[in-house]
């Protein structure tokens, strides 16, 4: 079982690191959004007071205008003022959900093309296809995190003050279990599909919902009470919330306590879909 | 030793009966083939074997094993060149021997003795280190080829071999088959609607029209069955019918007038043709053009499903499929 997992998924790791061209189309996407979208959103200069407004405070007050508003945004940003930052990270669990989304649909292609049939004829336990898929989806997405998390430091990422090797690690961790319980739910979604037109329509109905009702992009607090809701079952949000917090691990404080809460959803939405998810798969190579 | 039985095999997709009652066996050693239009029921028929699909009613063995309560040693046997080509275009001819390799638990030092013999065997040898995607549509068929026989099996299943092959190609094809049956003694067994392919290849073979076996023998004895050979001939000039005289005429089964032309059928060509020459020479008539006609699996198909071997459209699936290996084949 093991070995067959292992040689499946070197194949599509080769194939994936032969074709450079794909890897660049899929960096393309999350690298646009942060350069024009994080770019282009300066949260300080959204929130200012007019100068003539300014002026007409008492000096004391004066001053402590711009440190009121930035607490303000750094509050509902997760403890940045800059935008840019706030999505990079949440830009992070993005291109994980885009890869297993890629990783779904690529079975509809190896179905298409006989290759999978070529997986079922061998005597090969018929979970070892399914985990191959599922660990090359997860060994891709953290090459990627790790690649896009480069770029937007060369962009202007601002890390906190105490970021360190251990962030890092444990940004990692956060984005190894979304990826994990992610590409493990595409896989029992795809895994029965049979057209590309279908999965297409799967994979948008899933992938913008799951991108838009979670804090990739903007703070949950903002959002209308129903959308809260859902954003607070999404485990985008949950992962998004862990990796700002070690990339703004800063002297002034880190809260533990939310991480490890953090932690414990994800954990739990990890085995829960990557058990039933690959089970669900494995029944999509069932004999007809 | 029957290596491959099938009783009463029936495969059905909803209303639709893709197999039908479907018996035959097959030798060791042997190469046997299904001949039929697209949409027949072959590829179906390879699916069950190769426990891609359970059958509906019946059953089949193969080495022994039965293809819906024993998959698992039946895969271990077994080979398939797929009719789509699965070969990876992103990896070389060698990584794609070593993925099968692995998928057949060939230990990898056996591996790299047994990639170099069968590419060698399909003539791919010096290309092995290349990417896939630099191969002619030929040279893929035949590393699909190579990759059905890793782990030596003993019945390998051809889904159409050489199709969208051109001429020279499919000829290279079919001697890299027939020299593994040769030297290897591999039992084979394989779908075509090519006549000339099942007529070269085939031990036996069967005529299999909307999911039934209509006609199964030697190709010779399928083609003998037709009642054997058949002479065309013309007089040298104007004369009255003369049905009457040639029938008399020795060998001779049956003759049918048509035109000018008198069409004779006897069993076997070549032995009756200066027979009836002389007789006629005899007869003080004469002739102003004769030919042999042998019998071809084209009119064997026309006698067993009254219509020759047509291009009739099968499953929208299996139609853009076929569309799709064509194009890829033919790059």
């Amino acid at each position: 079982m093991i070995k067959e997992t292992m040689a499946l998924t070197k194949r599509e790791v080769k194939k994936w690191i032969k074709n450079p061209f794909l890897l660049l189309m899929m960096l393309i996407q999350p690298v646009i959004w942060l350069g024009l979208f994080g770019k282009a959103m300066n949260l300080t200069g959204l929130i200012s007071v007019p100068p003539d407004l300014l002026n007409q405070l008492p000096q004391q007050f004066r001053d402590q205008v711009p440190v009121l508003l930035n607490k303000m945004i750094s509050e509902t940003f997760g403890g940045t003022t800059d935008y840019f930052t706030y999505m990079a990270a949440g830009m992070l669990s993005v291109i994980v959900l885009f890869t297993a989304m890629f990783t779904g649909m690529s079975v509809v292609w190896d179905r298409r093309f006989g290759f999978l049939n070529k997986l079922l004829v061998a005597p090969i336990p018929r979970g070892s296809i399914v985990l191959a898929k599922v660990s090359s989806s997860v060994i891709r997405g953290m090459f990627q995190v790790l690649l896009v998390f480069g770029i937007a430091f060369a962009f202007g990422l601002q890390v906190g003050d105490a970021f360190g090797i251990l962030d890092l690690f444990g940004m990692l961790a956060a984005m190894f279990l979304l990826s994990l319980g992610l590409s493990s739910m595409f896989l029992a979604i795809t895994m029965r599909i049979k057209s590309h037109e279908t999965i297409m329509a799967v994979a948008n109905l899933l992938n913008l919902p799951l991108m838009f009702a979670s804090n990739a992009l903007f703070p949950i607090k903002q959002m209308p009470e129903w959308l809260q809701t859902i954003a607070n079952f999404n485990p985008i949000s949950y992962a998004g919330d862990a990796v700002r917090a070690f990339i703004l691990h800063s002297n002034a404080g880190f809260d533990l306590a939310k991480v490890v809460a953090d932690f414990q959803f994800l954990i739990g939405f990890a085995l829960i879909f990557s058990v039933v998810g690959i089970l669900i798969a494995r029944t999509g190579l069932r004999k007809g | 030793m029957h290596v491959i039985e099938a009783n009463n095999l029936t495969k059905r997709f909803g209303n639709l009966v893709a197999v039908d009652h479907v018996s035959f066996s097959v030798e060791e050693g042997e190469i046997f083939g299904f001949l039929g239009p697209n949409g027949a029921g072959k590829t179906t028929t390879i699916n069950v074997l190769t426990t891609l699909l359970n059958p509906t009613e019946g059953s089949a063995n193969v080495g022994g094993f039965d293809v819906e309560k024993q998959d698992g040693k039946v895969r271990e046997i077994v080979g398939l060149v797929p009719q789509d080509l699965t070969v990876d275009e992103d990896l070389t001819g060698m990584e794609n021997m070593m993925l099968q390799a692995k998928l057949y638990h060939v230990p990898t030092e056996v591996a790299r003795e047994r990639i170099r013999e069968a590419l060698s065997l399909v003539g791919l040898a010096d290309a092995a280190d290349r990417r896939v995607e630099t191969y002619s549509g030929g040279m893929r068929k035949r590393l699909e080829l190579a990759e059905g026989l890793i782990h030596y099996p003993k019945v390998l299943f051809l889904d159409e071999p050489t199709l969208g092959l051109d001429v020279q190609t499919r000829v290279v094809m079919w001697d890299y088959i027939k020299k593994l049956r040769d030297e290897h003694k591999i039992t084979m067994f394989l779908t075509t609607h090519y006549m000339e392919e099942a007529d070269i290849l085939c031990d036996r073979m069967a005529i299999i029209d909307h999911g039934k076996i209509v006609a199964l023998d030697t190709p010779q004895n399928l083609k003998d069955s037709l009642g054997g050979d058949i002479i065309e001939l013309e007089f040298n000039r104007k004369m009255d019918d003369q049905t009457e005289k040639l029938s008399s005429l020795p060998q001779v089964k049956d003759v049918k007038k048509i035109g000018d032309m008198y069409r004779i059928k006897v069993s076997k060509g070549e032995k009756a043709l200066p027979e009836i020459m002389e007789k006629m020479l005899e007869m003080n008539l004469r002739m102003g053009r004769v030919s042999l006609v042998k019998p071809t699996l084209d009119q064997v198909y026309l006698e067993y499903t009254g219509r020759s071997l047509r291009e009739t459209q099968g499953e929208t699936e299996e139609v853009w499929r076929r569309m799709r290996t064509l194009r890829r084949i033919r790059g």
